[in-house]
């Protein structure tokens, strides 16, 4: 059971210069919108929707932070590895 | 005499570098400011939520003309794609129709309250870049707001004269429409560096001064005013000495800007025809492209411990071949320097620097920790083999502090090399092998490690920490970081002597190859290659093209007599101060 949750769930930090501001995180949300059930940002103990822009501005994300990518349902899976990819890409800034 | 006219200089930010003359344009966008509270009925809910789509219909219409009208070059124009992306989320767009449907409550006030809440855990956010990223919203916000109202805009592409802007603030919209040949420059009260309009202002190449708190209320329109976006100030009203002053600092920066640009591509050569190569350290990929526009010779350090970090296990061969061989394929025929891994790696992967061990600078690091763990070692040196097939590829192995390591490292690359061959993959083995000179006995063994390397690279951060016991973090000592002790300087020619006389090259990838000040006697030393930040190279390659290098040779002399880094600092001013002092614009 941990191991199928798990495996909707992916761990990042950010690693580009100027962290998650609007630009990056519009690049999340674009992806996070093409999704069929909702795609959850979690820093620390706060929470944030993935297809908004605003709501990841909210984290507060600088660079050098941890966070937690989350899908609740596994067709959504490859939506999960683009956005932790451009995460771990920095953006390609 | 006391007039109305004084001279008044206020300080702001420098987003921009620059030097403006002229009539200032006030720009008033404050026109939104009072919002009405009033309760909707029932029945006219779906109105007001028409009414309030209909206006962000109409941001939106906006916005797209002026990014279909922006020139394509202009990289701004992806700030107003996420712009309208802002106007429909969920957060923004879906609240407000939520509020209203809820509460019963007017679009303008629904949309005033979610932005005040937002603005709220903004200005809790303690990373000033990410506190600045409210604006964002509050911009997109505004427009909605202003077509609410019907609140007329300012037309900033209509202005008719050459003026210098000055507004409380410019929506990334509004910037994008200024006319260059129209505005000479622009000042904000609000927004720092990091701000759109800093950025934007920087990729128009126009001089701005922003974070000004008062300049809308401490300027007329067509006054006479002064933005020197290099120190960051502003000037009204100046003084004919202030104009002359600055009209003659206008025509240096311009000159200094265009000689630069020229000649950032050419080679740095000193006035008595002695090459250098100058070349960038990278860490990512994506920075080559910078280098080469800043006229890299090459990569003098590649850091790769980048790869390293944030995983839960260790990169493969294949995807560190794919990064380096990105490099090496780009830079082709360029020299790409890579340097193996100078970290801990299981500390890297656990995230857990500065644990268990209590003095990390002194630990398992680097060369330590690869010859440690041969088959992270491997797989890496597997890589950069392969990815020397495809380009000119040197190898450098940080942290060296005994022979032994040295050997010891070379023994596996061949290693690596033979099960390349056996696995019939294409590699080259016959590329260039460095040493970084960071420890103090490295110094001392320098002729001995000589035998075994084709070229030195001196990583000057580390030697300094090393050598003068300085812990840099450390606030307490950190004034005591001198690259000018003499200890320092004496160190770097002895290796350079030793380099010299064994026929090997000498580089130097530390910080103090990119300072200006350092390079006479970098230059006086007999350095090969200096690699640096690529922002840098434009500069440090002018500084070069200005000196001689046998006068630096001489001049190394009187340094070596120094007894204190003070007074090296003094004699390399008052030598080369003249060269020097054009550093001024480059900050």
């Amino acid at each position: 059971m941990s191991n199928r949750k798990s495996a909707l769930r992916r761990n990042v930090t950010i690693i580009n210069e100027l962290g998650l501001h609007a630009r990056s995180a519009a690049k999340i949300a674009e992806l996070a919108n093409q999704s069929t059930s909702s795609v959850w940002i979690t820093r620390d103990d706060q929470k944030a929707d993935a297809s908004s822009i605003v709501d990841i501005l909210t984290l507060a994300c600088e660079k050098g932070t941890r966070i937690e990518i989350c899908i609740e349902n596994k067709v959504d899976l490859h939506i999960l590895e683009n956005i932790t990819k451009l995460i771990e890409s920095g953006f390609g800034e | 005499m006391e007039t109305d006219t004084k001279e008044i200089i206020i300080k702001g930010i420098n987003a921009s570098p620059g030097i403006c003359i002229g009539k200032a344009y006030l720009v008033d966008s404050e026109g939104v400011e009072v919002i009405e509270k009033y309760q909707i009925q029932a029945k006219d809910l779906p109105n007001e939520i028409k009414r309030f789509k209909a206006a962000v219909k109409k941001s939106r219409d906006e916005l797209r003309k002026i990014v279909e009208k922006s020139p394509e070059e202009l990289q701004h124009a992806h700030i107003l794609e996420t712009h309208m992306a802002l106007l429909k989320d969920k957060m923004l767009y879906g609240r407000t129709i939520d509020i209203v449907k809820r509460e019963g409550v007017n679009a303008e006030w629904a949309l005033k309250t979610v932005v005040s809440n937002l603005i709220e855990v903004f200005q809790n956010m303690t990373d000033p870049y990410l506190k600045e990223r409210s604006t964002d919203v509050v911009q997109v916000a505004d427009s909605i707001m202003q077509n609410l109202t019907g609140a007329d805009k300012v037309n900033i592409a209509a202005i008719d004269k050459r003026v210098i802007l000055i507004a409380h603030d410019l929506t990334p919209a509004e910037t994008s429409q200024i006319n260059l040949e129209r505005v000479m420059g622009f000042i904000t009260d609000r927004g720092g560096k990091a701000a759109h309009t800093g950025i934007i202002a920087r990729s128009l190449e126009i001089p701005a001064v922003v974070g000004l708190k008062n300049a809308t209320s401490s300027i007329r329109s067509d006054d006479l005013i002064i933005v020197d976006g290099i120190s960051g100030i502003v000037i009204i009203h100046p003084t004919e000495d202030t104009l002359v002053k600055y009209e003659e600092r206008k025509i240096d920066y311009e000159e200094y800007k265009a000689v630069i640009t020229r000649e950032s591509k050419a080679p740095a050569e000193s006035t008595d025809g002695v090459r250098l190569a100058v070349m960038g350290n990278i860490e990512l990929p994506e920075e080559v492209f910078a280098l080469i526009n800043y006229g890299g010779d090459g990569i003098g350090l590649y850091r790769t411990e980048f790869q390293y970090f944030n995983r839960t296990d260790f990169p493969s061969e294949e995807e560190l071949f794919d990064k380096y061989k990105d490099v090496v394929e780009v830079m082709n025929p360029k020299p790409v320097t890579i340097r193996t891994l100078d970290i801990n790696g299981d500390k890297a992967l656990m995230n857990q620097f500065n644990s268990e061990e209590t003095n990390p600078a002194l630990g398992l690091r680097a060369i330590r920790y690869c010859l440690k763990k041969p088959q992270v070692f491997k797989d890496q040196l597997r890589a950069i083999l392969r990815a020397a097939a495809c380009g000119n590829v040197r190898i450098l192995f940080p942290m060296i502090s005994t022979c032994f390591e040295l050997r010891e490292a070379t023994r596996m690359l061949d290693e690596a090399a033979e099960s390349l061959e056996k696995d019939g993959l294409s590699y080259n083995r016959d590329i260039e092998i460095g040493a970084m000179i960071e420890v103090p006995s490295a110094v001392i063994m320098a002729d001995v490690i000589a035998e075994n390397v084709d070229f030195f690279s001196i990583g000057t951060n580390d030697l300094i920490q090393y050598t003068l016991a300085i812990d840099r973090g450390n606030e307490e000592v950190a004034h005591l970081f001198q690259p000018l002790d003499p200890a320092i300087i004496r160190m770097l020619k002895h290796v350079a002597d030793v380099a010299r006389e064994k026929a090997i090259k000498i580089f130097m990838c530390g910080e103090m190859a990119g300072t200006p000040h350092h390079i006479p006697l970098l230059l006086g030393i007999g350095m090969d290659e200096l690699s640096m930040n690529p922002q840098t190279i434009p500069d440090i390659k002018r500084v070069i093209r200005a000196l001689n290098v046998t006068e630096t040779r001489s001049f190394l002399k009187e340094v070596l007599a120094q007894t204190t880094a003070k007074s090296t600092f003094e004699l390399i001013k008052a030598t080369y101060g003249s060269i020097l002092s054009e550093q001024v614009y480059s900050e």
